[in-house]
């Protein structure tokens, strides 16, 4: 099979762990290019740096990963999202942040920017902003009997801030435009010539569902780069936390769509589940969404004394609640309505995109990062990946429940043969000599999906950190799969995807 | 369902007794609050959430509020979903510089008298988000704050003990 880099040509560069970073040419960019527009390999990641633009992507098999940089001497690129239209909101983001610009772009839109910072390209030359405020173009829409329906930012739930523009014909969604960005706190920015304590506490901080996923693929990105392992324990740990965070999400998710089908009471069993879950973490782990307890080279917290006792112990009434409330959402008439045939994404568009988690693989797109990259310990742990066909929200829903299975049995493992020894090793050497440089790269599995990390050590410090959140590659999904659904199952919909806000607006 | 809705007519409710407020939350708060205003509301509050950039984290235990544990409503207090119905703001996150537009129309939305509430270590001070050429710095540097409740994210006990505060700040003014 042709490995991606026969393919991409040029120089490789030295320090970049665990997969080859190359400076590659424009041809050879435009080469790799299409080989994703002809479905031989899947867009991982696209970020900026300066005066340079990298491009991770994998190809045929799960660990065929590189990255390609492409240096941008005049300030542009050639745009990736003409023939790719994955990478098109990357590169807007690239544009923003950088002011890079993509060249054949389809969409010159700005991404991220709303416009309200006192700065333009704040990673990049960072000129004042323009006092006055530009107007943002939605998609034209034309035909008759259209009406539009602005949604957002500050939405109706307990939920974060986007902003929704729906063009409707009567109850049916003609179509959805997202506009991201409202809580961009500038997470780039503040990493760059962070120390690598700092970097850790903000990646944490990048999606706070997801702070367990994100402080292990950063870890692995810091751990990669200084060519470090952490000890066997830390490693289970990470994944019995992992886990956990696996756990409580699922049965938050599962019941918020049962809940946006107005079936409360599955809502309310689910977040009876969802608490224990994050009692039992606060019990062992010491905090309720395990935040900062995952930093390269290993752990920070071991587990308290009564901490496995208390994770058995959960798990076993988890066991024995959890089968009643998936028989309740298989038998519930109403609620099957509402949940199958809704918000339907095609395994065509899903494998265009590389979306992961429950989105990819209720759509027939079978990526588990922790099976496929199969980073330590899943190497060694028994666990099968479920994989639906039917792309909806029901598909989404039963995909969430097979996890909650998996994870069970991956809790039980981990707690079973949990290894003996130290819980972190030391990051950076102690004896005076140049502190760790290097890049890495990074991956774990979150509850939605992959999260990459990429990373540019100096000198003990985080020169340029990027953090790809999964829903990168789910967000256009969703406009896709509201369409022709009725406006009435947007929240449905939604939530089934349950995309970040804060891990994509970084 | 029948089992399931039979079982919760004989067993006990999960709901936990109510934490003792908090005392710290409670001075602040009798500098802020006027008497008068509670009387007016009486014990019930509607509270309008506004997530301004925060990372997800507080909504998740804000979230948890309405679970069987916590049980928000037995209070009087409970979420809507237009800050026209509301009493209070419950903010979050650091206030982007991208949300600071649309905090500050929702407060202009929310009849008066209202309360703002910011919740987590970002809401104070910007946190860990300090600094960022995209964050103002707090809550307090867009709308006016009447209580800060601390924690990252704060427990849903820490919120709930914050929320009692703002109830009861009143008679104990």
């Amino acid at each position: 099979m042709t490995q991606l880099t026969d393919i991409a040509r040029g120089e490789e560069v030295s320090g970049h762990r665990p997969w080859p970073r190359l400076r590659v040419t424009p041809q050879s960019w435009r080469t790799l290019v299409n080989e994703m527009a002809e479905g031989r390999a899947t867009l991982l990641g696209l970020w900026g740096d300066a005066g340079e633009v990298h491009m991770a992507v994998v190809g045929e098999t799960p660990r065929d990963v590189i990255v390609a940089s492409l240096q941008c001497p005049d300030g542009s690129f050639p745009s990736v999202g003409a023939l790719h239209p994955p990478a098109i909101r990357f590169e807007r983001a690239i544009h923003s942040l950088f002011g890079l610009k993509p060249v054949g772009a389809p969409d010159p839109r700005p991404w991220l920017d709303l416009s309200f910072w006192n700065v333009q390209h704040p990673l990049g030359a960072g000129r004042p902003a323009p006092v006055a405020r530009s107007t943002y173009e939605f998609l034209p829409v034309e035909g008759e009997g259209l009406h539009q329906i602005p949604v957002g930012p500050v939405h109706a739930g307990i939920i974060e801030p986007g902003h929704f523009r729906f063009t409707a014909n009567g109850e049916t969604v003609a179509r959805l435009e997202e506009r991201l960005g409202y809580v961009h706190k500038g997470i780039e920015s503040l990493m760059a010539g962070a120390t690598i304590a700092r970097a850790t506490t903000l990646a944490g901080r990048t999606s706070g569902d997801s702070t367990v996923a994100y402080a292990i693929a950063f870890a692995h990105a810091v751990e990669a780069a200084l060519n470090i392992e952490p000890p066997p324990r830390a490693r289970s740990l990470r994944a019995l936390m992992a886990e956990l965070e696996r756990l409580a999400n699922h049965f938050g998710d599962i019941g918020a769509v049962c809940n946006d089908a107005s079936f409360s009471l599955m809502h309310a069993h689910c977040g009876i589940l969802r608490e224990l879950v994050l009692r039992a973490a606060a019990t062992a782990f010491g905090h309720r969404l395990m935040m900062d307890r995952v930093i390269p080279g290993g752990v920070t917290a071991e587990l308290a004394s009564d901490g496995i006792a208390r994770i058995r112990e959960t798990l076993a009434e988890l066991r024995q609640r959890f089968p009643r409330l998936i028989e309740l959402y298989d038998n519930t008439a109403s609620l099957q309505d509402r949940t199958a045939a809704t918000g339907i994404v095609s395994a065509a568009l899903v494998r265009q995109f590389g979306a992961g988690g429950y989105v990819g693989r209720g759509s027939g797109r079978n990526f588990d990062a922790r099976k496929d990259i199969a980073y330590p310990p899943y190497d060694r742990l028994d666990f099968t990946v479920p994989v639906l066909d039917a792309g909806d929200v029901n598909a989404r829903v039963w995909i969430r429940i097979r996890e909650v299975e998996q994870s069970f049995a991956l809790v039980e493992q981990l707690l079973a043969q949990l290894p003996e020894g130290a819980i972190a090793v030391a990051v950076g050497s102690s004896s005076g000599e140049r502190l760790g440089s290097g890049e890495g790269l990074g991956f774990a599995e979150g509850f939605r999906g992959d999260v990459l990390a990429w990373l540019r050590l100096d000198g003990g410090r985080v020169a340029r950190c990027h953090l790809r959140d999964p829903s990168w590659l789910q967000w256009p999904l969703l406009e896709a799969a509201i369409e022709g659904n009725i406006v009435a199952d947007f929240p449905l919909c939604n939530k089934s995807f349950n995309c970040s806000y804060s891990g994509h607006d970084l | 369902m029948r089992r399931t809705l039979f079982e919760s007519l004989t067993h006990g409710p999960l709901t936990e007794p109510p934490p003792m407020r908090d005392d710290a939350a409670l001075a602040e708060l009798a500098r802020s609050v006027e008497r008068a205003a509670r009387r007016l509301l009486g014990r019930s509050l509607a509270i309008r959430e506004v997530d301004a950039g925060s990372c997800n984290g507080c909504e998740l235990e804000i979230h948890a509020l309405n679970n069987a544990f916590y049980d928000l409503e037995r209070f009087g207090l409970r979420f809507v979903a237009s800050p026209r119905h509301a009493d209070v703001l419950l903010v979050t996150g650091p206030v982007t510089r991208n949300m600071a537009e649309a905090l500050l129309r929702t407060y202009n939305a929310t009849p008066d008298p209202k309360w703002v509430v910011a919740v987590g270590a970002c809401a104070k001070d910007g946190g860990v988000f300090a600094g960022s050429y995209a964050v103002t710095g707090g809550v307090s540097a867009v709308v006016p704050v009447d209580l800060h409740i601390a924690g990252c994210p704060p427990t849903p006990t820490q919120l709930l003990q914050g929320l009692l505060s703002l109830l009861e700040g009143g008679a104990a003014a």
